[in-house]
């Protein structure tokens, strides 16, 4: 395959009231994998998306092999050799793998006739030459996260991408399916394709990359060679400031059992058991974090706790008291804080003021209304206070929660829920999405909540934070807790295994 | 290690809630045979040609038939029929339905191979629009307007063929067909409106603009604006001497024919070519065909616009089919119905035939019944197609799954 180098010089775009990309200049050549690194909001998706065609460029230009070119339409950037795989898979959930992957360079016969046989053999030729694995018949909603970036891959092999860009592609894999992936990696770099690789896992760039761009607030603030530099000299560029990547804590003194689950399921809607027999306790002064891949049921297990979902059958108590039928606010009031995993969803209304969503726990206890009326000098003045508090970035908290950052709203929600007295604290995905200087802030802040006294149970995808954050690992797989470790007697890859339904050899059942 | 409930489970559970339901409804059928249809006494004769007919007892075959259906019940309540179970049901219908005839027609006759064939005839315009209902909805676009654009082309085409000829008559409706789709694409693809308001805009729209044509200028100018001869049937050699079917297939109209050949080629275009494949694609998940360079919006246009122009045949088959004239909201709901055959044959082309087809047998079977002297009131029969709707979309189809992109207009990131 002949060589390539493609090149972004000053590349400026603009939204209203934003500069995402700020006179960016990047280059990328086959046979070597770059990767973008930064945190969200710092315009890594943006870029992609002027290189992919999706948005134009307001300033700068895109350059091949020197000549200067104009993307329109992804159709132009699949032609220049530009392939992307997407964070979100963009697949058709109900077509078999030879149909989704064929979409847009159809192999046809007479009268534009679909041939669909031709399909198969493209795509299992793909498929042999990079050990993907892949049938061409199987329906996309029945394949694993894993195969369906598989069915991604293909795809851009297909249109004989000479620059393959992956939008955070390890952040729905486990541990294994990440070296799996890296692998492919490895060997579509072999094959002399040159890969861009966007994320916000320092240490995934440095495993992988060649040379790796920082981007912050819009603009590439460095460029690095894996083995000259370090995660925290990388986190620094990323954030501005240097940044405490460990979660700084003393270790646990557990006392007595808090949280208790005895055999809990939860059955959804659908007929199927999400959560299966889970059964564990949470003590005082200890963090225990779920571990395990997105969708083995942490989502409904915490809701079930949280009392947003009815249990199929088990008990749930706080302190010695049954909750298993009481409703949120009677959880609330039972001293439960809830961080859910849906920031815009479950944890803000977006419309309602800064302010308005401080109180939206508490607006009817004595202290905020009085019969119908509420107290909005009590209220202000308490929002005041905690984002004073909390570090809640805002010029004006009568303002929308919708104009704060991700990270900014999770101070709110933060701030609301931790703010009073509670027993026990749970968390779910705490800091998806919000940058690493907010993500510090929130694991200094549930570690304090431990120190304090509190029983806190977190859930979260992200290995590295639960290894760091939890005195206590629990795993999760298709519904079961499948483990309960020590986070400082086992690996990553162990847990990795535990994630993915296997047991690391020489570990006894839990 | 155990895995969760398998879905097999969960399946079988609402399974067996149908299989009750349906015992019971087996029930009930039998309660009106033996209550209704052996009230009358004497033969029915059903005549299946020119010259030839059977004939059934009425009273008899409803003593039967409720015996036989009380059987059924037992044995769908008790254990089941398995895979038969679909089979057994759509026998117990027609058998149900035979001895409603008989019981209608006793002692007396009636063309049957008549009514089936008056029912395909009628079915056309449910046809065509359930097929553009399917390609706007494969596209991801809901089109509720179809009663719309039949209404709106019946009218055109009816006074463009009483001005000039049938074929620019029926060209006139295609053209007015195209041109509401127009509306509904630039308004949903575009302006991103709520497809179902701007549906319902172009619904009232036509009704109002045709109603008002039809009182103030083809009232007063009936003989030159609105007086037409229809199509007459074309026989196809051979195959309209087949026994039976061939009075029923083959001896009707170029819309019969039209119609056939729309649902053939939908369901090819549909699953065997390119161009199926991506209009299957914008309507499940619009982003995956536009990150690979598909143009979804323009074939979100293309698509309705050809969706318009087949209902636009369909509209056409009001005046130039059958009737020869335009009435005040001649497809008085055809349109909707329409809808309902889309869903009885989960968006796929032949299902929706199939759906068109067992409306349209209400209609036939309404308008024969009403020469008879059953003692049910008119306004109850002209009920019956709507009534059968609802029994059908509610009680035999309950929850499909729609293309899931459709109503969702779509952005480029």
């Amino acid at each position: 395959m002949h060589e390539m180098k493609f090149e972004l010089r000053g590349i400026t775009k603009r939204f209203p009231g934003i500069v995402a990309n700020d006179n960016v200049s990047l280059s990328v050549s086959t046979g070597e994998v770059l990767a973008l690194i930064g945190e969200n909001g710092a315009g890594k998706s943006t870029l992609m998306n002027v290189l992919y065609g999706l948005y134009r460029a307001d300033e700068g230009e895109l350059l091949i092999d020197g000549q200067a070119t104009q993307f329109s339409s992804p159709a132009d950037a699949i032609a220049a050799g530009i392939g992307m795989v997407h964070q979100h898979f963009r697949l058709v959930p109900v077509m078999t793998v030879a149909e989704t992957v064929v979409l847009g360079v159809e192999p046809t016969g007479r009268l534009g006739s679909l041939d669909i046989v031709e399909a198969r053999r493209m795509v299992r030729e793909v498929s042999d030459k990079y050990h993907l694995d892949l049938d061409p018949d199987a329906i996309i909603e029945d394949l694993s996260v894993g195969e369906r970036q598989r069915v991604e891959i293909v795809k851009v092999l297909m249109r004989d991408a000479k620059i393959v860009v992956f939008d955070e592609p390890t952040a729905v894999l486990t541990p294994s399916e990440i070296l799996e992936f890296f692998g492919i990696v490895r060997s579509l770099v072999a094959a002399g394709r040159g890969v861009i690789f966007i994320t916000h896992k320092l240490k995934e760039a440095l495993d992988i990359a060649d040379r790796i761009n920082v981007l912050r607030r819009g603009k590439v603030v460095g460029e690095a060679l894996p083995k000259n530099t370090s995660e925290s000299a990388i986190a620094e560029m990323m954030v501005g400031r240097a940044v405490l990547l460990v979660v700084d804590k003393v270790p646990a003194t557990p006392r007595e059992a808090m949280l208790t689950l005895t055999d809990v399921s939860v059955v959804d809607p659908d007929g199927r058991t999400t959560v299966d027999g889970a059964s564990f306790d949470v003590r005082v002064g200890e963090i225990v974090c779920v571990a395990g891949v997105q969708g083995n049921g942490q989502t409904e297990l915490v809701e079930a706790i949280a009392g947003m979902r009815r249990v199929a059958g088990g008990s749930i108590s706080l302190g010695g008291k049954n909750i298993t039928g009481a409703s949120p606010r009677e959880r609330h009031a039972a001293g439960m804080a809830h961080v859910p995993e849906d920031r815009q969803r479950q944890g803000l209304v977006t419309e309602l003021s800064i302010t308005e969503n401080l109180v939206l726990t508490r607006y009817h206890d004595a202290e905020f209304s009085q019969g119908i009326r509420m107290k909005w000098d009590v209220a202000n003045a308490k929002s005041r206070e905690l984002v004073a508090a909390y570090d809640i970035r805002t010029t004006d908290p009568s303002q929308p929660a919708s104009t704060l950052s991700g990270g900014n709203q999770q101070k709110v929600i933060v701030a609301r829920e931790l703010s009073r007295e509670t027993r026990v604290v749970v968390a779910a995905q705490p800091t998806r999405g919000i940058d690493v200087g907010s993500i510090e802030y929130v694991h200094a802040q549930i570690v304090k909540e431990r120190d304090a006294g509190r029983a806190v149970l977190v859930v979260s995808t992200e290995l590295d934070e639960v290894m760091s954050l939890a005195d206590r690992v629990l795993v999760m797989y298709r519904g079961k807790i499948v483990a309960d470790v020590d986070p400082k007697k086992v690996s990553h890859m162990d847990i990795g295994l535990y994630m993915a339904g296997s047991r690391p050899a020489g570990a006894v059942a839990s | 290690m155990s895995t969760p409930a398998t879905p097999d489970l969960v399946v079988s559970a609402e399974q067996r809630k149908r299989a009750r339901s349906v015992g019971i409804a087996y029930l009930a059928l039998a309660v009106v045979c033996f209550v209704v249809f052996t009230r009358r006494a004497g033969d029915a004769g059903f005549k299946i040609s020119e010259s030839s007919q059977f004939t059934l007892p009425a009273q008899g075959f409803g003593w039967v038939l409720g015996i036989v259906l009380i059987a059924v019940a037992a044995g769908q309540l008790l254990r089941g029929f398995g895979k038969l179970s679909n089979v057994v049901l759509a026998l117990a219908t027609a058998a149900f339905f035979m001895s409603f005839l008989a019981w209608a027609a006793a002692g007396d006759s009636f063309s049957f191979v008549g009514m089936l064939q008056d029912t395909v005839s009628r079915s056309v315009p449910i046809t065509l629009g359930a097929i553009a209902g399917i390609l706007s909805e494969r596209s991801g676009v809901i089109n509720i307007s179809i009663e719309g654009m039949l209404l709106a082309s019946a009218c055109t085409s009816a006074i463009g063929a009483s001005l000039t000829n049938l074929w620019l008559g029926t060209l006139v409706g295609i053209v007015t067909g195209v041109a509401l789709a127009a509306v509904l694409a630039v308004m949903s693809i575009r302006y991103k409106v709520d497809q179902v308001i701007v549906g319902f805009a172009i619904n009232f729209f036509a009704l109002g603009v045709t109603s008002f044509i039809s009182f103030r200028v083809l009232v007063p100018n009936r003989d030159t604006m609105n007086n037409l001869l229809p199509v007459m049937p074309i026989r196809i050699p051979l195959f309209a001497d087949i026994p039976f079917f061939g009075q029923i297939l083959f001896d009707q109209t170029i819309f019969v024919y039209f119609s056939f050949a729309a649902v053939a080629l939908a369901t090819w275009g549909l699953y065997r070519t390119k161009w199926g494949l991506r209009t299957r694609a914008i309507g499940e998940y619009p982003r995956a065909a536009g990150t690979l360079g598909v143009d979804v919006n323009k074939l979100r246009y293309r698509n309705l616009l050809l969706a318009g122009a087949v209902a636009g045949v369909g509209g056409a088959w009001w005046p130039i089919g059958i009737v020869g004239r335009f009435d005040q909201n001649i497809t008085n709901g055809r349109g909707f119905i329409a809808l309902a055959a889309v869903i009885f044959g989960r968006w796929h082309p032949v299902g929706a035939m199939c759906g068109a087809l067992v409306f349209a047998l209400a209609e036939a079977v309404r308008l024969k019944i009403g020469n008879f002297d059953t003692g049910i009131p008119s306004e109850f029969l002209i009920m019956a197609p709507y009534l059968v709707t609802l029994v059908v979309v509610a009680g035999f189809i309950g929850a499909s799954r729609a293309p899931k992109a459709a109503g969702q207009p779509y952005e480029d990131q």
